[in-house]
């Protein structure tokens, strides 16, 4: 008994002399965890990039007094094909330039107001400990330069904007972008780092409407933008200027939300972050599907793709995707990987109630006898099966969505082949197609109409919208069927 | 014959009428208004009444003023009095170059215009003069609230080189002045009154209420976007400056 008890106060002693020990070795961490103290060594002149490119990795390297030349720019650019915009900018792209730190530099900002320009305009940099985040000492005149420094003491990925009033505006127009500010010894090595920046945009004219769009301050009020793009406009990473990456590479994606208004759902479709620093900061999440980006906030994502594809990057709050901008692609070459995903294996016929599965048995209306009608007929016809089945992709007026679905209005794709058009709705088409000058890779499903409902749909197709007004009978139909 | 002299007689009134149009001013009557700015309670500013240019002062003028006061040309001006930028698109001290000789002279600083005007036996208007004026539309004397103005005044920012533009292009407005809005910035005699730290979003302390936080709280007219511009322009400017965007106009207490 007596020796049963003093051993079991020895373990006692040992559990608190080791407790002493973790608790001590937790203090010795956080005491090296302040980096206001860190000295820098030599200097140097920062490197500036525009999205969606980023500066080489520094965080290896010892602190330095760092220097960062930032020149603001007022310039007309394109919000989507044939729209104009007055975006107001940090280097001349929206984003503003890219700005790569490593904890406890020392940054010393020079921010220069192009003489052209017709504003005054500041920084407010997330990244800075300070009053306004440096707004307060950087207002700065056209024609003008002011320099104030400061000391990266936070690591993370932050956003910085102009605070000039009104401040809503100035950063409506564009005046938003990224700082990151690298942990001692950097963040661990990728194979591909991307710069991705959301923002929302409120023009005079709705979504598509061409000329020079004004800035318009209701719609910033109510926050209905007309826009919600990544890297400040429509097809910023499409149709040639993808993302790339090779399968078994690892990709980093520095991401930022400017808003003004909106909050990002940032996915890619077909992918899962294996990591994903939340909000920027220091806490990391694993597996994740969708983020949240907060406007005025930002987020680290990485992944390995695994398998060669058009991975999309979009704001999941979806319409946003497909109806307003927000979508981009990342581009992955290399061999297929069966294991993980196999492709199409089998195509089937599956025969609920309801229109869910679009794909016909062949042959299935081939009995059925169309019936004789004019082409008045045809078209009143056609106008409703359009309303109910096509309009939601080609839209209303066939004008389509950019980027996503070709427009069927004046389409020289539509009126070069009318067979081709009714091999279309019969059978589908998937794969890159040309319409009009413009580049369209997505898939329409096989339609479960019949012959006459085919022929009615065209014949409306084709007599309106400047087509060129090809009738099209249920006979030509069935012959392709 | 005679015919042709009474052509080119016509044609030299023309321009002499032409000439003394630049630097002609109207009357505008005193009135009162509620400033955006500057008010803690919201009473009214009462403007007594006063002489104002009808246009911005132009290159030509500006060129004649420094031929008589070269010490005012861009070679010779004190540093104290203005920055490098002063008169940067002038070709010389006697040449401005390519620039349009109606289009407003810009990338004055404000002791250079000041100087100007009292030469003319003129002075800068106030900003209060100023703004009381600029409120006007082409039949109201306060068209602030009117959405179509407001945009209109908006537009010019996303205008570029408008500082390119002829002098009286823009609207007439109820005073009968020009170029209030839509051409170039223009300075003010106490452009610097209001203070504006720089940091726009600063709150409550009552000399630093120029700010977006704060100016929506204190503004008089949340929607009048276009004149927080014009605040915070006027906020990032010292003396010294010049830009291409900013010119000015003359005011006078009495009758010239």
């Amino acid at each position: 008994m007596k020796i049963n008890f003093k051993t079991l106060a020895r373990t006692q002693n040992y559990f608190f002399i080791t407790m002493f020990l973790i608790l001590l070795i937790a203090c010795k961490k956080e005491v090296s965890t302040d980096y206001t103290t860190i000295k820098t060594q030599g200097e140097a002149l920062a490197e500036l990039t525009s999205p969606p490119l980023v500066p080489k990795p520094i965080g290896d390297r010892a602190a330095i007094k760092l220097k960062v030349n930032m020149e603001i720019k007022e310039q007309e650019g394109t919000m989507a094909d044939g729209v104009k915009y007055t975006y107001w900018t940090f280097g001349g792209s929206v984003p503003g330039s890219f700005i790569r730190t490593r904890v406890g530099d020392e940054v010393e900002f020079h921010l220069k107001n192009h003489p052209d320009n017709k504003l005054p305009h500041n920084i407010d940099l997330h990244a800075v400990t300070g009053p306004g985040g440096g707004a307060t000492s950087s207002l700065v005149a056209p024609g003008h330069e002011k320099v104030f420094s400061f000391k990266v003491i936070n690591p993370g990925l932050y956003v910085y904007h102009c605070a000039t009033a009104p401040v809503g505006m100035h950063i409506a127009n564009g005046m938003y972008g990224l700082i990151l500010v690298e942990p001692e010894g950097g963040l661990p090595p990728v194979d591909k780092e991307y710069y991705v920046m959301q923002g929302d945009f409120y023009t005079q004219g709705e979504y598509g409407a061409k000329g020079l769009q004004a800035f318009d301050m209701n719609k910033a009020i109510k926050e209905t933008p007309d826009y919600v793009v990544f890297n400040g406009k429509v097809g910023s990473m499409t149709n040639g200027n993808e993302l790339t990456a090779k399968v078994g590479e690892t990709v980093r994606l520095f991401v930022g939300n400017g808003g003004p208004n909106l909050v990002s759902s940032f996915h890619v479709i077909g992918e899962i972050f294996d990591h994903v620093h939340v909000e920027g900061g220091a806490l990391t999440n694993k597996n994740v599907q969708t983020t949240l980006i907060p406007a005025g906030g930002s987020a680290i994502v990485d992944f390995k793709v695994e398998t060669p594809g058009n991975f999309i990057l979009v704001d999941h709050s979806i319409f946003r995707a497909f109806n307003k901008g927000a979508l981009g692609i990342l581009k992955v070459e290399g061999d297929e990987n069966k294991n993980i995903y196999s492709g199409t294996i089998q195509e089937g016929i599956y025969l609920p109630e309801g229109g869910t599965i679009q794909k016909m048995p062949e042959n299935s209306s081939t009995k059925t006898v169309a019936p004789k009608r004019t082409l008045a007929e045809k078209i009143s016809n056609g106008k409703q099966i359009f309303g109910t089945t096509c309009f939601a992709c080609h839209q209303s007026e066939g004008q389509g969505i950019p980027n996503s679905f070709p427009p069927l209005a004046k389409s020289d794709y539509l009126n070069a082949d009318s067979k081709r058009s009714i091999k279309t709705i019969l059978h589908g088409l998937s794969g890159e197609v040309t319409v009009n000058g413009k580049k369209f890779n997505s898939v329409m499903p096989a339609q479960n109409l019949s012959d006459d409902e085919i022929a009615n749909v065209l014949t409306y197709i084709y007599s309106s919208w400047g087509n060129n007004k090809t009738e099209i009978n249920p006979e030509m139909v069935k012959a392709l069927r | 014959m005679q015919k042709k002299i009474f052509i080119i007689f016509l044609f030299l009134v023309q321009i002499g009428f032409m000439r003394a149009q630049e630097s002609k001013m109207v009357p505008i009557q005193e009135g009162f208004y509620i400033p955006l700015y500057g008010a803690t309670s919201k009473k009214p500013v009462i403007v007594k009444s006063f002489y104002l240019d009808i246009f911005p002062v132009t290159n030509t003028e500006y060129l004649n003023f420094v031929k008589r006061y070269s010490e005012f040309s861009k070679s010779k001006i004190k540093g104290i009095f203005a920055d490098n930028s002063y008169l940067s698109y002038w070709r010389s001290d006697f040449d401005f170059g390519n620039a349009n000789p109606k289009a407003a002279a810009t990338n004055v600083s404000w002791f250079a215009a000041k100087k100007y005007c009292e030469c003319q036996g003129k002075r800068l208007p106030t900003m209060d003069e100023w703004e009381y004026v600029a409120m006007a539309d082409e039949k109201r004397i306060d068209a602030r609230t009117k959405t179509e103005f407001n945009k209109f005044i908006l537009s010019w920012y996303e205008k570029s080189k408008t500082y390119e533009n002829r002098i009286g292009q823009t609207f007439k407005n109820y005073w009968g002045v020009y170029d209030m809005h839509g051409l170039v910035w223009e300075w003010t005699a106490d452009f610097n009154s209001i203070f504006l730290s720089g940091e726009s979003r600063k709150d409550k302390s009552a000399d630093k209420n120029l700010f977006c936080g704060a100016s929506s709280v204190n503004a008089t007219d949340l929607m009048d976007y276009a004149a927080f511009m014009r605040y915070a322009f006027r906020g990032s400017l010292k003396a010294r400056y010049s830009t291409r965007n900013l010119g000015f106009r003359c005011a006078s207490t009495t009758k010239l």
